[in-house]
C-alpha cells in the first residue's frame, strides 16, 4: 500500500483491507436470539398499531413481534412477507426512524421506540438465510404478464403475479437484477451480497424468468410488449442523472453520485476503488449520504456534503445526517454550486450562500476538491412512455397509467416516496391490480 | 429511621426478614453469609431423622415460569429436605447460632409421624441453641409420598397431634408451617392452635407443573424423560399467600394466633403486605435465590423509609392494620360509585385499554380517528381492566362519584348511604333495611 488518506488527487489504497473491511461492515449487525427476545419483549401488542398503519406495505408489526418472543421467527418472518416481499431489504435500508419506529408508542412514552427494523432483519434473516420460501404458485393461469425493471418494484410485482399464477418475465438492463437494492445503496447496509441472495430467494417462488441487459429503446419497445403480453408492469426507476448546470461541469472528477456508489457495490476489491483526498458531495438526500460515507470511509481526508438549503430541507433522514456526521463527513448546508475550477481536472468548487427560498446572498467560498459526486435527483428516461406528470408516469392508486394494459410504479411512478418500501408496496397493489384484471377477462 | 427489630412469639431478630426454610439455608456456610448481608432471620433448611440422609434427585430440580425479559415470576422445584447428616448441621448450627447470638436461628423439621420420633429429635436439635421450631408439614413433593410434610399437612388431625406431642418435648416456640394444598387454611391452621403451636407460618410451596418440554413430551423440570409436580413459589404465588393469610388473620379463632408470612415477597413493600394483613414477620425465599442474598438490603431500607414516613416507630404498629377491611363480597358497599378516566397527557396512545375493554368487556372506551382513547361513563362498570392493561402507571384512574352525582350508566344519583348485598331488592335472601 503506497497510498495514504493525504496522498493527492483521486488513488485508491488510501486504507489498508483490515480497515476497508472494518468500515464496511454491516451497520447494524443483525440481532443474536437473546438481543432479538429482550427487544421483542419491550412491544406492547398495540390494537390497531400506529406502527402498522406507518409502514407502506402494512406490515402486521405487533404480530410479528410477538411472534418472535414465542419463539417462532420463521413464522414471524412469513407475516413481513405476506405484506413486503422485500421485507429482508426493507429491514436494512427503510428509514425507520421516520416511520414505523418514531410512531411506537414507547417512542412516545420513553424516546426509545422497540427496534422493529433490527427485528424485522432477525427473522426475515431466518428464513432467506435457510432458504426457505414460504409461499407456493396458485395453478396457472396462461396468462403472461412483462415486467420492466428488475429493481424493489418489479420484483415485488412479479412474485405476486407469480404467486397468482401468472406466467412472468422480468427485463433489466443491468447484467444483474435487484435494481437499486443492487446497485444504488452504500455498502454497510446490504453486506454479504444480501441483495443478490434475497433475488435468488424471491425467485424460487417459480414462474418468473430474468432477462438481463434488455431495456426500454435498447432490444424492448413498450408496444411490442403490451401486444405480447396481457399486461405490462413499468418499474424502471429513473434512469437519468439531473446536472449541474455550473461552468468547468465537464472537468474530469466530477462524477454521478449514483456510479460511484454502484460501481463501489460491484467492487471486488475495495482497495482498488479510487477515491479523491478531498471530496465534494453536492446534494441532500440518501444518495448524497450514500457517497459521502462511503468516500469517507475509502479513506478520503476531508469529505463535504454540501446542500443548497437549510438541514430541515434535506431529504436525507436526521439518522442519515447522524450517521454522516459521526463518519467525518461535514455538512454544509445553504450553498448552491456556482462553478467548478481547475485546469482540466477539478481543483476547487465555488459556491453562493442561498437561504431556504435559494435566494442568493452575493457571499461565495471555496472548496478544495479532486473530486466531485453530483446527487441532485434522478429524472425518468424513455421515449413512448405513457402520459407523464411532473416529470414521472401518471398512475392512479392501482397503479394503471394512461394506457390500457399498463401499469407502473417505483420512482418512476407518480405516488410515494421514492423509498423502497414505497415501491414495494406499488408493485405489489399493481400485482393484485393486473390479476384482478385478467381474472375479470 | 424506624426501628425494624422483631420480636416473634419470644423470637429476637435485628429484622423481620428470615430466610425461608429451603436450599438457601441448607448449609453453615450459606447461613453466615445471609447474616452478613443483612438477614434478620434463618430457618434452616429442614432436618430429618438421624441415619442415612434422604438422596436427591441429580438431574434439574428447577422449574420456572418467566415474564418479560426473562424476569423469573415462579419458581417450582422438586428438592426434598437436608440430604446431609444429622449431626453436621447440628454441628453447623450451634457454630453459627454461637457467633450471631443476636440473629434469630430457627430449626425446620420432619420426620415419621410417630411420638417418638419428635420427642427424640427435638431436644437433640435444641442442643444446638436454636431459638425455636417450625415443623415442616408443607413440602407437597416426594415427602409426602412417605407420610410426611403435605401428607401431615393435609389432616388436620395429625396438625394437632404432632404439634403437641412438640410442646411436650420442647419449651422453645413451635411454629407450624402450612401447606396451601388443601380446600380451607383455617382447618389446618385451628388444628396446629389446638395442638398448642406458638404460631403458623405460611404458605408452603403449592402443588404444580411449570412447563411441558413439547419435544420430550415430559414435565419440566425433567429428570430422565420424566417429570414429578413440585413445589411452586416466588412472586406468582404471592396473592395466593397473601389470601390464607387473611383469612387465617380475620377468623376470630385464629386471630390471635401468630403468622409468619410466605410466599413470594420480592420487595419491601411485599413485605409490608403481608404484615398489614397479620403477618408478624416475613420468610424469604426466591427473592434470594433469583438475585442473592444482598436482596434483604433494599428490603430493609424500603420498609425502614415507608415506616418512616407513616410515622410508624416499630413494626408493631402497623401489623394487622389491613386485617380488619378484608370481608366478604356481601359486605361491600354497593352504592360505592367508581369510573375510570384516562390522563390524556400520560396517555401513549397504545389502545390497550381500548383492545381489553372493546373485545372482552363493557366497550366503555372510545378510541378518535387520531388514537385519543376515552371513557364513556354510561358504560364504564369501573371494572379497573383497563388500568390494569395500561403499560404506563397511573395514566388510567378510578374516580370515586360524588354522592348526589348522576352515573350515567344508571341514570341514577350516587346514594350517600352504605348499602350492600344483603339488604339488595335483588337478593331473595335480603334482610330489609330498617
Amino acid at each position: 500500500m503506497s497510498n495514504t488518506p493525504f496522498s493527492d488527487g483521486i488513488q485508491a489504497g488510501r486504507l489498508d483491507s483490515a480497515e476497508l473491511s472494518e468500515n464496511f461492515g454491516d451497520l447494524h449487525p443483525r440481532f443474536d436470539d437473546h438481543e432479538a427476545l429482550v427487544a421483542a419483549d419491550r412491544c406492547y401488542f398495540c390494537h390497531d398499531a400506529p406502527c402498522m398503519t406507518a409502514c407502506p406495505t402494512d406490515i402486521d408489526i405487533p404480530l410479528f413481534i410477538r411472534q418472535i418472543a414465542t419463539g417462532t421467527p420463521e413464522a414471524a418472518a412469513k407475516t413481513i412477507f405476506d405484506q413486503n416481499i422485500l421485507g429482508g431489504m426493507c429491514a436494512r435500508v427503510c428509514p425507520t426512524e421516520t416511520l414505523c419506529e418514531q410512531v411506537c408508542v414507547r417512542e412516545t412514552a420513553e424516546g426509545n421506540p422497540v427496534e422493529i427494523g433490527r427485528l424485522q432483519r432477525y427473522a426475515t434473516d431466518k428464513l432467506v438465510d435457510a432458504g426457505l420460501h414460504p409461499f407456493g404458485r396458485a395453478d396457472s393461469t396462461g396468462k403472461k404478464v412483462a415486467v420492466v425493471g428488475a429493481g424493489p418494484a418489479g420484483l415485488s410485482a412479479a412474485h405476486r403475479l407469480a404467486m397468482h399464477g401468472h406466467d412472468v418475465t422480468v427485463y433489466d438492463a443491468r447484467p444483474k437484477a435487484g435494481g437499486l437494492n443492487e446497485f444504488g445503496i452504500a455498502a454497510y447496509k446490504s453486506v454479504e451480497s444480501f441483495a443478490e441472495r434475497e433475488v435468488a430467494w424471491l425467485l424460487k417462488i417459480g414462474g418468473i424468468t430474468v432477462e438481463t441487459g434488455k431495456k426500454l429503446g435498447d432490444g424492448l419497445s413498450l408496444d411490442g410488449l403490451n401486444a405480447e403480453f396481457d399486461a405490462v408492469f413499468l418499474g424502471i426507476g429513473l434512469g437519468g442523472v439531473n446536472a449541474l448546470g455550473v461552468d468547468g461541469e465537464d472537468k474530469d472528477g466530477v462524477d454521478d453520485a449514483v456510479d460511484f456508489i454502484a460501481e463501489l457495490r460491484q467492487a471486488d476489491d475495495l482497495g482498488k476503488m479510487a477515491i479523491g483526498r478531498d471530496v465534494v458531495v453536492i446534494g441532500g438526500g440518501m444518495t448524497a449520504v450514500d457517497a459521502a460515507v462511503q468516500a469517507k470511509l475509502l479513506g478520503a481526508l476531508n469529505v463535504s456534503l454540501v446542500y443548497r438549503r437549510g438541514k430541515d430541507r434535506m431529504n436525507a433522514s436526521e439518522f442519515e445526517q447522524d450517521l454522516a456526521a459521526s463518519k467525518g463527513v461535514r455538512i454544509i448546508t445553504n450553498a448552491s454550486p456556482r462553478a467548478v475550477i481547475g485546469n482540466g481536472a477539478v481543483r476547487e468548487i465555488e459556491f453562493e450562500y442561498t437561504d431556504n427560498d435559494l435566494k442568493p446572498t452575493g457571499q461565495t467560498i471555496r472548496l478544495a476538491a479532486d473530486q466531485v459526486f453530483k446527487a441532485i435527483g434522478q429524472t425518468l428516461e424513455g421515449e413512448g412512455l405513457p402520459a407523464l406528470e411532473w416529470g414521472k408516469i401518471k398512475v392512479d392508486d392501482n397503479g394503471r397509467t394512461s394506457v390500457d394494459g399498463i401499469w407502473a410504479g417505483g420512482d418512476c411512478a407518480t405516488g410515494g416516496d421514492d423509498l423502497t418500501v414505497t415501491a414495494v408496496a406499488e408493485g405489489r397493489d399493481a400485482a393484485e391490480d393486473i390479476h384482478a384484471a385478467l381474472s375479470a377477462g | 429511621m424506624a426501628n425494624l427489630e422483631s420480636d416473634f412469639v419470644g423470637i429476637k431478630s435485628p429484622n423481620p426478614f428470615w430466610l425461608a426454610s429451603a436450599p438457601p439455608t441448607d448449609k453453615e456456610y450459606n447461613v453466615r453469609r445471609a447474616f452478613e448481608a443483612g438477614w434478620g432471620g434463618v430457618v434452616w433448611k429442614t432436618l430429618g431423622a438421624e441415619g442415612p440422609p434422604v438422596v436427591n434427585v441429580n438431574g434439574p430440580r428447577y422449574g420456572a415460569i418467566h415474564g418479560a425479559d426473562r424476569r423469573l415470576l415462579g419458581l417450582n422445584n422438586i428438592e426434598l429436605i437436608t440430604d446431609r447428616p444429622l449431626e453436621v448441621n447440628l454441628e453447623e448450627m450451634t457454630r453459627v447460632k454461637r457467633d450471631y447470638p443476636d440473629h434469630a436461628l430457627i430449626a425446620s423439621v420432619m420426620v415419621p409421624c410417630e411420638e417418638e420420633e419428635w420427642k427424640r429429635i427435638l431436644p437433640m436439635i435444641a442442643e444446638t441453641g436454636c431459638d425455636g421450631f417450625e415443623l415442616n408439614f408443607g413440602c407437597p413433593h416426594g415427602m409426602a409420598e412417605r407420610g410426611m410434610g403435605s401428607a401431615v399437612g393435609q389432616v388436620p388431625d395429625y396438625i394437632e397431634m404432632v404439634a403437641r406431642w412438640c410442646k411436650e418435648a420442647t419449651d422453645l416456640p413451635v411454629i407450624v408451617k402450612l401447606t396451601p394444598n388443601i380446600t380451607n387454611i383455617l382447618h389446618p391452621a385451628e388444628a396446629a392452635l389446638r395442638g398448642g403451636a406458638d404460631a403458623v407460618s405460611l404458605i408452603n410451596t403449592i402443588n404444580s407443573i411449570t412447563s411441558v418440554n413439547l419435544d420430550a413430551m415430559s414435565p419440566e423440570p425433567m429428570i430422565d424423560g420424566k417429570g414429578t409436580h413440585g413445589g411452586y413459589c416466588g412472586p406468582a404465588v404471592k396473592p395466593i399467600a397473601l389470601n390464607m393469610v387473611a383469612e387465617i388473620a380475620r377468623n376470630p379463632e385464629t386471630a390471635k394466633l401468630p403468622i409468619s408470612g410466605i410466599g413470594g415477597v420480592t420487595t419491601w413493600r411485599d413485605a409490608a403486605e403481608f404484615m398489614a394483613l397479620g403477618a408478624g414477620n416475613v420468610q424469604v425465599c426466591t427473592a434470594a435465590m433469583t438475585y442473592g442474598f444482598k436482596i434483604v438490603q433494599e428490603m430493609i431500607s424500603g420498609l425502614s423509609q415507608w415506616m418512616d414516613e407513616k410515622g410508624y416507630t416499630s413494626t408493631a404498629d402497623f401489623v394487622g392494620m389491613a386485617t380488619p377491611n378484608v370481608t366478604d363480597w356481601q359486605y361491600l358497599n354497593l352504592n360505592h360509585v367508581t369510573k375510570a378516566v384516562i390522563n390524556q397527557d400520560d396517555c401513549i396512545s397504545c389502545g390497550r385499554c381500548y383492545a381489553a375493554c372493546e373485545d372482552t368487556s363493557h366497550q366503555a372506551i372510545e378510541m378518535s380517528e387520531d388514537r385519543v382513547f376515552t371513557v364513556k361513563d354510561d358504560e364504564c362498570v369501573a371494572c379497573n381492566l383497563c388500568v390494569n392493561v395500561c403499560p404506563v402507571e397511573n395514566c388510567i384512574t378510578m374516580r370515586t362519584l360524588e354522592p348526589g352525582e348522576m352515573d350515567e350508566r344508571t341514570n341514577t344519583p350516587v346514594e350517600a348511604d352504605y348499602g350492600n348485598w344483603t339488604a339488595h331488592p335483588n337478593n331473595p335472601m335480603s334482610t330489609a333495611a330498617e
